[in-house]
């Protein structure tokens, strides 16, 4: 159990004190509180959060999905490049550098999808953050809020349209943001950037008509991960320090 | 006798009340809406998807482009998230600039909503009016940013540049010439700061000037008043924010609450309702607007009185300016890199919020140390407002329902991102 800031402090003991096993991480970050909860938890944690007046969190702000795979992966090597020089070569690995044929394939990958649910608190005038791992990759599914809070109804349809994840007991589940008959979920890391398909109108055959995508995947600039000490330490102050 | 059933009609997606390629499906009783189902996504972009696959500071430009009517807070709010990740504060400068110009947004949009708000229950001239002021604050855009509509101003550790010290003045045309130059130009004379100082001094009456047009007009009351009503614990369960949760009579406001920039620093005042019906939230914004005008002038004074940095000197995230990477390696070296590569952010999550014209826009940021983001979501207050669409407009008559669309104050670009 780490320590946390004044500011949250409260919260974090509230949180440790009613909730106690059913959170199963609690961390601070940029003085933002996280609570992970197993998701045979998810809807009585939130019921809780919401009635019990040591939260009262009156509002769900926001609700988004999230995919993990390739967290961390960088697509050029620098870190050890001093010993080796810089390989030209790039990893085609985010989604804008593959075709649907090339895309990579998730392996066993425990914690892939994951929910994350922004909470407001008027009375208390303060923020918490949930997030909930599906349990199955294969089809992620996860009850849904809607009972407890109205405001996550189209949020849960969006993170089911853009990332595939179910959202049990939801009561009208539909896509929201794709188009009509549109097939896969598009903001799956291993979904291409190009897309699938691409859409015209046909003179000859006077309807709009759908077609498999043509245009090459390509990234400008390689995606890469630093963790020298200007990174790690997070020394960001002045001109002055840089020499440091 | 054959049975009487309801029917479905489809409102939109090309529809000049539907502000944007919105499509409801509305099933009617007669002329009564029974259910309202809308179907969004027409203008779907896939912004957070692209903001993936780019530098951090390549996707500031996107951010205009979600609410295109409040340009300026969106940037706020995804810069602010980045700068909390790499724990660095904009200048303090930088930070007044930005509350005035989040301001200056926020007449902006409201001026666009009440026009286009008084456009759809039919009155003509509030529309006129109130563009001609848009125009003068777009003008102000424009001089500090080189764009109108889709400036990328605000930059992680302050904002691009300084405030010019002169404002540019219209030329001479064909439709501009003689005593009309003259008084158009007459706010041209100094700087940005004196055009938005006679511009603001100068606002107060023409708020008045909309509202002896709608406030106390028999039809524009007859059309607002107890429509779309909410009540605060509703409001409350559907996530309003902004002016819809304060029409509903709960005084909430992240400048007041959770202040950020320099929010903290200046003295304005919540207007809050109490029927939270469209009546209502026309008058908080029509107030909001003048505490608006407020806030400008106390940063105007400020910034008058502070020179300073408006960037941060650090190479790391801000470029370098030309003149120093004409004599300085280092300052070269540093400016290839960022342009080229970027800055990479620290491991970690973080969700910033600013206070936008039309409720809490937020952006939720993982990083996993790469100078891309991992996922950046954007939480749009308007997609939220139009979800309770169904709700709000249930019971009401087919007209009321282009009322209930211009009340949720909706902008299509943020909605489908």
């Amino acid at each position: 159990m780490s320590i946390f800031s004044a500011a949250n402090q409260a919260l974090a003991q509230a949180l440790n004190d009613v909730l106690g096993d059913k959170i199963g991480e609690l961390i601070e970050h940029r003085g933002q509180l996280t609570a992970v909860i197993p998701s045979q938890h998810w809807l009585d944690v939130a019921w809780q959060l919401r009635d019990d007046p040591n939260f009262a969190f009156e509002q769900l702000i926001d609700l988004c999905g999230v995919d993990y795979l390739g967290y961390g992966d960088d697509e050029w090597e620098t870190a050890e490049a001093t010993g080796s020089g810089f390989s030209r070569g790039v990893d085609a690995f985010g989604p804008g550098r593959f075709s649907w044929e090339e895309r990579p394939e998730a392996e066993e990958f425990p914690n892939r999808f994951a929910v994350v649910v922004q909470l407001l608190s008027l009375a208390h005038n303060r923020r918490l953050r949930l997030r909930c791992y599906a349990p199955v990759d294969d089809l992620p599914m996860l009850p849904s809020l809607v009972e407890v809070w109205s405001s996550v109804n189209w949020f849960e349809r969006e993170a089911f349209d853009l990332f595939g994840i179910v959202f049990d007991g939801h009561p009208d589940l539909r896509r929201i943001l794709t188009d009509y008959g549109f097939i896969g979920h598009p903001f799956r890391k291993d979904f291409p950037l190009i897309g699938n398909v691409t859409v015209r109108y046909d003179e000859e055959k006077e309807r709009v008509v759908y077609e498999p995508v043509e245009i090459e995947p390509r990234v400008g600039v390689p995606r890469v991960v630093r963790r020298d000490s200007r990174y790690v330490d997070n020394r960001f102050e002045g001109r002055e320090d840089q020499s440091a | 006798m054959s049975e009487i059933r309801n029917f479905t009609l489809n409102f939109g997606p090309q529809h000049p009340a539907a502000h944007g390629a919105l499509r409801l499906v509305l099933e009617l009783n007669g002329e009564t809406v029974e259910r309202v189902d809308p179907h969004i996504g027409l203008l779907h972009r896939a912004t957070e998807k692209l903001a993936e696959s780019k530098p951090y500071n390549h996707s500031i430009g996107y951010m205009d482009r979600l609410d295109y009517m409040s340009m300026m807070c969106n940037e706020h709010a995804y810069v602010r998230a980045i700068e909390r990740l790499l724990d660095i504060e904009a200048p303090e400068r930088a930070q007044y600039i930005r509350t005035m110009f989040d301001e200056v947004t926020r007449i902006l949009n409201h001026l666009m909503w009440v026009a286009s708000n008084a456009l759809d229950l039919g009155a003509m001239s509030v529309f006129l009016w109130a563009f001609r002021e848009r125009e003068g604050l777009l003008d102000s855009y424009e001089a500090v940013s080189g764009a109108r509509m889709h400036p990328t101003y605000y930059r992680p550790g302050g904002v691009y540049r300084d405030l010019p010290d002169q404002m540019p003045k219209l030329a001479e045309s064909r439709w501009r010439k003689g005593k009309d130059l003259e008084r158009m130009n007459r706010w041209r004379q100094g700087s940005l700061l004196d055009y938005l100082q006679a511009f603001t001094d100068d606002f107060f009456d023409r708020v008045d000037d909309y509202e002896t047009m709608l406030t106390d007009n028999r039809i524009w009351k007859q059309r607002t008043v107890g429509i779309g009503e909410v009540s605060p614990e509703r409001a409350l369960q559907m996530g309003f924010t902004g002016p819809m949760l304060r029409a509903s009579g709960i005084a909430w406001d992240l400048r007041k609450k959770q202040p950020y920039a320099k929010y903290a620093e200046v003295d304005f005042d919540i207007p809050v309702g109490s029927n939270g019906d469209c009546y209502d939230r026309y008058l908080v914004r029509i107030e909001e607007c003048r505490q608006s005008a407020r806030i400008i002038q106390q940063c105007i004074a400020w910034l008058r009185a502070n020179p300073g940095p408006v960037m941060l000197q650090n190479f790391k995230i801000a470029p370098p300016t030309r003149s120093e990477m004409k004599d300085d390696m280092e300052a070269l070296i540093h400016h290839f890199k960022l342009f080229t590569e970027g800055y990479c952010v620290p491991e970690g999550e973080t969700y910033a919020a600013v206070e936008a014209p039309k409720g809490e826009f937020g952006c939720y940021l993982i990083s996993d140390g790469a100078n891309k983001p991992f996922r950046v979501h954007l939480r749009a207050p308007a997609f939220v407002h139009l979800s309770s669409m169904d709700e709000m407009a249930r019971g009401h008559m087919l007209a009321d329902i282009p009322a209930v669309i211009a009340t949720q104050d909706i902008v299509l670009g943020e909605i489908d991102r």
